[in-house]
């Protein structure tokens, strides 16, 4: 469990990170938290990593414009424990549920965002929220909706000449209501079956994640916003949803029943908080 | 706030000062080794070419299975079956991990970019992954020469079981099968190894028995007394898992033979969940002939253990470890056993704390379960009227039980564990409609191994006289120094039980010593320290076995300055008294200190009465009783002692998300005279949370192809402190053994043990509604969806 030979950069300027992701066989580095552990076991062997956590102007976390700007080298651990992360509650509420507090002291929120993995929160999130992923490559700047920015299973709309430069999540406005939840096999793993949930007024917007090879999101109307009249209706989507053989962890089956309990525990409760 | 560490051994580990083998550097010069391992889980070698690796900069040996059958002879085995192990594969590999290669170099990442030049061309053959399947005359032969995949197979009869079942009101059946699992140890496999001049030098963090010394020398071909293995003091953890290190011992001086060069090879976590060891597998049956009042008359016992690609030694020991204790807590007059192991296309098994308990009960228990169904009787009450009564109890298969109070035990647990009020709760929660169940489990505890066990692996009439085999003796050293103090050297490689800090009080109290006065030194080269082929760190022996050779040693001591004091005193040595650190006349209340009674010995010994001894070194042992070798008729008392467990679980199962919360766990245990009440403690919640990874967490999986699918910690998942904050409520009977000097039993398993089937039997209750049978592990929200889904569908 050795990494293969790599050569370190640690750049001076994004610009200078793109050159050399743009030089080919190169991959970013940020907290590691998944790219380590991938190298080790030698699943990858990128010629180059590029440590871009110590770029000037990507430690940004500030609100601006309405949305919460968190920049490619904040820390997932930094987010959580700053006061800004009141203001997107669905973020404030995912974060306890990435790994462990050792790994978010590390891992970025834009690098949970870039690995894709389908089980992640903070995909998820972004997702529902239709936050906006900044991307910057040989060809400029681009904005990626959140959610086309993954396009499958640890696989992004980023190019592998690209560099997320930073995430916008809107901040939630009077009147929104939101709910979180996830089951995994035991604290801190991915989960088997999760879901964000915005509510506004009646309408609802749904991301489940560990059920398909990318959150998925879907738009709802509450007609009657209790849990137990929710369950028809979530039950049905989530069969529709799932794509997933699953495993021993979870069967597909399995995850279905999760989806379908936590998507209406979670409607409900973004609905109660919306009509406060 | 501060508080003194709860052992001796603390202050070290917690701040980072102890010293594992990674971290111990005896040899200068030393190499790094890494292994090439088959990713085929049962393929034919065609050929190995290690000419690339072996040009590879900073490589200075490769050796594969040429060098293995050059110079290695395949260990001795328990059984005559000829299914030869080797440290690695030469011809076949038969399990994913296998070792086929070592590339040896300046360090680790060189050696495993070497590892990636070394061609092997494989032929796959076909697998059996599957026990059943392994019996079958259709399966593929993992060891062709022995015609057949059951490495062994008995049958035993004790008492009239074919009348038993005839008479019988009712006969109770059940199947059931456990699964393998791991003890996870913090800190995995290390081998240091040299091919000296004369020695073959080995530092491992290996714990015994060290009935695997002479299985390494003899596979080398070097006499024991040419073989020189020393045992790091601090050990991470193993529970029995790091008995299986013994073949990379071999390896590793056999790499180390080829480079020249003493050898280092540290197992990473992916080679220790791929390869290392696990408890065995088994599928199993059940079937008690029950009278109508509920008492259980005869046993039928059927076991099949999956041991993975090799009969590894100890193996096929999961089935007969505890077969003195078959019976469990119950007085069951005749039994009847049927005990096979099959080999399969996974990893090699091996002793893991509750080394074949777990696996007995869970059928055992999940039968008394079926039993209390049948008859109608509450589970506490059908179990209460089967408990063994009196003591000493020999059990069928010829267990002496040594003392114990089971039906006070089941008492006490009933009445703290609050068996009424979550009986209550679970009326309640039926009436909201949730599932809540409550699980119980009995088991009889053993520990001290008597390694006569062995022997059933052969039928009676093979086995030759002169060649029996029993007893598990053990040795400690103790000295007085020039100041007085007391050093107890232990030679009972502890991998984090606090042997040092129970040593020392014992043997402080013993000679009426302060603690101060006393040290214990852990150490193991067996060059120089007492052993025995049974020493080591399993079956819970610390506690009966090796303290009981701590009071023979300091008793011993006690004599050599009783007769220091009685110059000093000027009277007779004899009915001298030892406290307070002085040597004291009762008759005249006069004294003397230890320590300058001790300085007499040291000093003076001119002065000593004709004939006193003189010796303030001197080695003490303790040589259980009762434990002889399996009789002519199969009946072996399997262990010294044999202690208690009364468990109850219960678990609230949420009917939407099928999440299983552990509401209560509560634990009974007589471990006979409590040593020291901090270190059964966290014995007893160390093996609770061991059990609990095996019932709903744990669990080496592997595809229907025969690949390991649960080779990383992200598939592997061990319960961490996040699991464990349930509501635990724990307590003790004390029936002290009469067969040790201090009383003390083993209590290092217990849990191990009973957990599993506890949570079992509780889920099993909580789903009892659903019409669901629960018949194997690990249990949770997935396995249940399925469960319910194949009842609605059956019906
Ligand atoms: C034990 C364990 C448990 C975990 N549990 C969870 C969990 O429950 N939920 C969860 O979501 N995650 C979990 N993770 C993953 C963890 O959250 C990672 O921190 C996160 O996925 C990646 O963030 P990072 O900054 O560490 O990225 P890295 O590991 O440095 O990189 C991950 C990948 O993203 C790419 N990348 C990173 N940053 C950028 C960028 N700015 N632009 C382009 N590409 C980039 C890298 O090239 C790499 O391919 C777990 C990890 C571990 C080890």
């Amino acid at each position: 469990m050795k990494a293969a030979p790599f050569a370190y950069c640690r750049p001076d300027s994004v610009d200078e990170a793109v050159d050399v992701l743009a030089g080919g066989d190169a991959k970013v580095l940020a907290g590691g938290q998944s790219l380590v552990p991938v190298l080790a076991m030698r699943l990858g062997r990128p010629g180059t990593l590029v440590d871009i956590t110590r770029l000037p102007g990507l430690d940004s976390l500030v609100i601006e414009d309405g949305q919460l700007h968190v920049g490619a080298a904040v820390r997932q651990r930094t987010i959580e424990r700053s006061a800004h992360v009141a203001s997107v509650p669905l973020v404030a509420r995912a974060l306890p549920f990435v790994g462990h507090r050792e790994l978010r002291s590390r891992g970025t929120v834009c690098g949970s965002l870039a690995h894709a993995d389908p089980a992640a929160e903070l995909p998820a999130v972004a997702a529902c929220l239709g936050a906006s992923v900044l991307v910057r490559g040989p060809r400029g700047d681009r904005v990626v909706d959140a959610r086309e920015f993954v396009t499958g299973a640890m696989t992004t709309a980023v190019g592998p000449d690209e560099l997320v430069t930073g995430v916008r999540f809107p901040v939630a406005r009077d009147g929104e209501g939101f709910g979180f939840a996830e089951i995994a096999r035991r604290h801190g793993d991915f989960a088997l079956a999760g879901v964000a949930v915005r509510v506004r007024g009646d309408e609802a917007t749904l991301a489940a994640f560990g059920v398909s090879d990318r959150p998925v999101v879907r738009e709802l109307t509450l007609d009657d916003p209790t849990e137990s009249a929710l369950r028809p209706t979530t039950d049905a989507l989530a069969a529709d949803i799932v794509d997933t053989d699953g495993d021993a962890h979870g069967s597909r089956g399995y995850r279905a029943r999760l989806l379908g309990v936590l998507a209406a525990r979670e409607l409900a409760r973004a609905h109660r908080e919306a009509h406060r | 706030m501060s508080r003194a560490p709860a052992r001796d051994e603390d202050a070290a580990l917690v701040t980072g000062a102890a010293r594992f083998l990674d971290d111990l550097d005896p040899l200068p010069g030393t190499l790094v080794a890494a292994v090439v391992r088959s990713p085929h889980p049962h393929a034919r070698i065609r050929s190995v070419d290690l000419e690339a690796a072996r040009a590879h900069p900073g490589v200075a040996a490769v050796i594969g299975p040429d060098e293995v059958r050059a110079a290695v002879r395949p260990f001795p085995l328990s059984t005559s079956t000829p299914m030869p192990y080797l440290p690695s594969a030469v011809d076949v590999a038969r399990y994913v991990g296998e070792p086929v290669a070592v590339v040896v170099a300046s360090d680790r990442y060189v050696a495993e970019d070497a590892c990636e030049l070394v061609e092997v061309d494989y032929e796959p053959l076909d697998v059996v992954v599957d026990t059943r399947a392994a019996l079958t005359d259709e399966a593929v032969l993992l060891h062709p020469e022995a015609g057949t995949n059951i490495a062994t197979d008995r049958t035993f009869s004790f008492g009239d079981v074919d009348g038993a079942f005839e008479r019988a009101d009712h006969v109770v059946r059940g199947e059931y099968t456990f699964p393998r699992y791991s003890s996870v140890p913090m800190e995995c496999y290390g081998v240091v190894a040299h091919w000296g001049v004369e020695t073959v030098e080995v530092w491992a963090n290996f714990h015994g028995p060290f009935t695997m010394v002479p299985v390494a020398a003899g596979a080398l071909g070097v006499p024991v007394s040419r073989f020189r293995l020393h045992v790091p003091a601090d050990i991470g953890g193993s529970f029995g898992i790091k008995s299986g290190i013994y073949p990379y011992v071999v390896l590793m001086a056999l790499a180390s033979r080829h480079a020249g060069r003493p050898v280092r090879w540290t197992e990473d976590r992916v080679e220790h969940l791929l390869a290392s060891s696990s408890g065995a597998g088994r599928v199993m049956a059940f079937e008690a002939a029950v009278s109508s009042g509920g008492a259980v008359e005869a046993l039928r016992v059927d076991l099949v253990d999956d041991v993975g690609a090799y009969l590894r030694p100890p193996e096929p020991s999961t089935l007969y470890r505890c077969f003195g204790n078959i019976t469990g807590a119950y007085d069951v007059p005749a039994v009847g056993i049927r005990a096979r192991a099959v080999v399969t296309n996974r990893a090699p098994t091996g002793l893991n704390r509750g080394f074949g308990g777990q696996q007995l009960y869970f059928g055992l228990e999940r039968l008394m379960d079926a039993v209390a169904a049948r008859t109608g009787l509450d589970v506490a009450e059908v179990r209460r009227r089967n408990l063994v009564r009196s003591f000493p109890h020999r059990t069928p298969t010829g267990g002496l039980y040594d003392s114990g109070d089971y039906p006070g035990a089941l008492d006490l647990l009933l009445a703290k564990g609050g068996y009424d009020e979550l009986r209550s709760r679970q009326v309640q929660a039926r009436a909201e409609g949730a599932y809540y169940g409550v699980g119980l489990a009995l088991v009889v505890d053993p520990s001290g191994t008597n390694i006569g066990y062995v022997g059933l692996a052969t039928p009676a009439p093979e086995r030759k006289p002169g060649r029996d085999k029993s007893g598990s003796t053990e040795i400690v050293r103790a000295s007085v120094d020039l100041q007085g103090v007391v050093t107890v050297l232990l030679g009972s490689v502890p991998q984090g039980q606090g042997h040092a800090t129970v040593a020392r009080r014992v043997a402080a109290a013993r000679l009426g010593l302060p603690v101060e006065q006393v040290r214990a030194v852990v150490d193991m080269d067996t060059a120089s320290t007492p052993w025995t082929v049974t020493s080591g760190s399993y079956s819970s022996r610390f506690a009966p076995l090796v303290t009981s050779a701590v009071v023979a040693a300091v008793d011993r001591l006690a004599e050599t300055v009783w007769a220091g004091a009685s110059v000093l005193l000027g009277v007779p040595p004899e009915g001298l008294e030892l406290a307070d650190g002085s040597v004291r006349d009762p008759a005249s209340g006069a004294s003397c200190l230890f320590r300058h009674a001790a300085g007499v010995v040291h000093w003076d010994p001119g002065s000593l009465p004709a004939g006193a001894p003189a010796r303030l070194a001197t080695e003490g042992e303790f040589v259980p009783p009762e434990a002889v070798a399996a009789t002519a008729e199969d009946r072996i008392n399997s262990s010294l002692c044999y202690g208690f467990v009364a468990e109850m679980v219960g678990v609230r199962i949420d009917p939407d998300t099928l999440v299983v919360t552990l509401d209560r766990v509560a634990t009974v245990h007589d471990a006979g005279t409590i040593l020291d009440p901090v270190l059964l403690e966290g014995q007893v919640l160390g093996a609770l949370v061991h059990g609990l990874g095996g019932a709903a967490y744990e669990e080496f999986r592997y595809s229907p192809a025969g690949q390991p699918t649960s080779a990383t910690f992200l598939d592997y998942l061990c319960p961490t402190s996040a699991e464990t904050a349930f509501d635990l409520v724990s307590d003790h009977v004390s029936s002290p053994s009469p067969l040790t000097p201090l009383g003390a039993k083993g209590c290092g398993e217990g849990s191990s043990m009973s957990l599993p089937v506890a949570y079992a039997n509780a889920v099993a209750d909580a789903l009892a509604p659903a019409g669901v049978a629960i018949d194997s592990l690990p249990l949770h929200g997935s396995v249940i969806h399925e469960l319910l889904c194949e009842r609605t569908s059956g019906l």
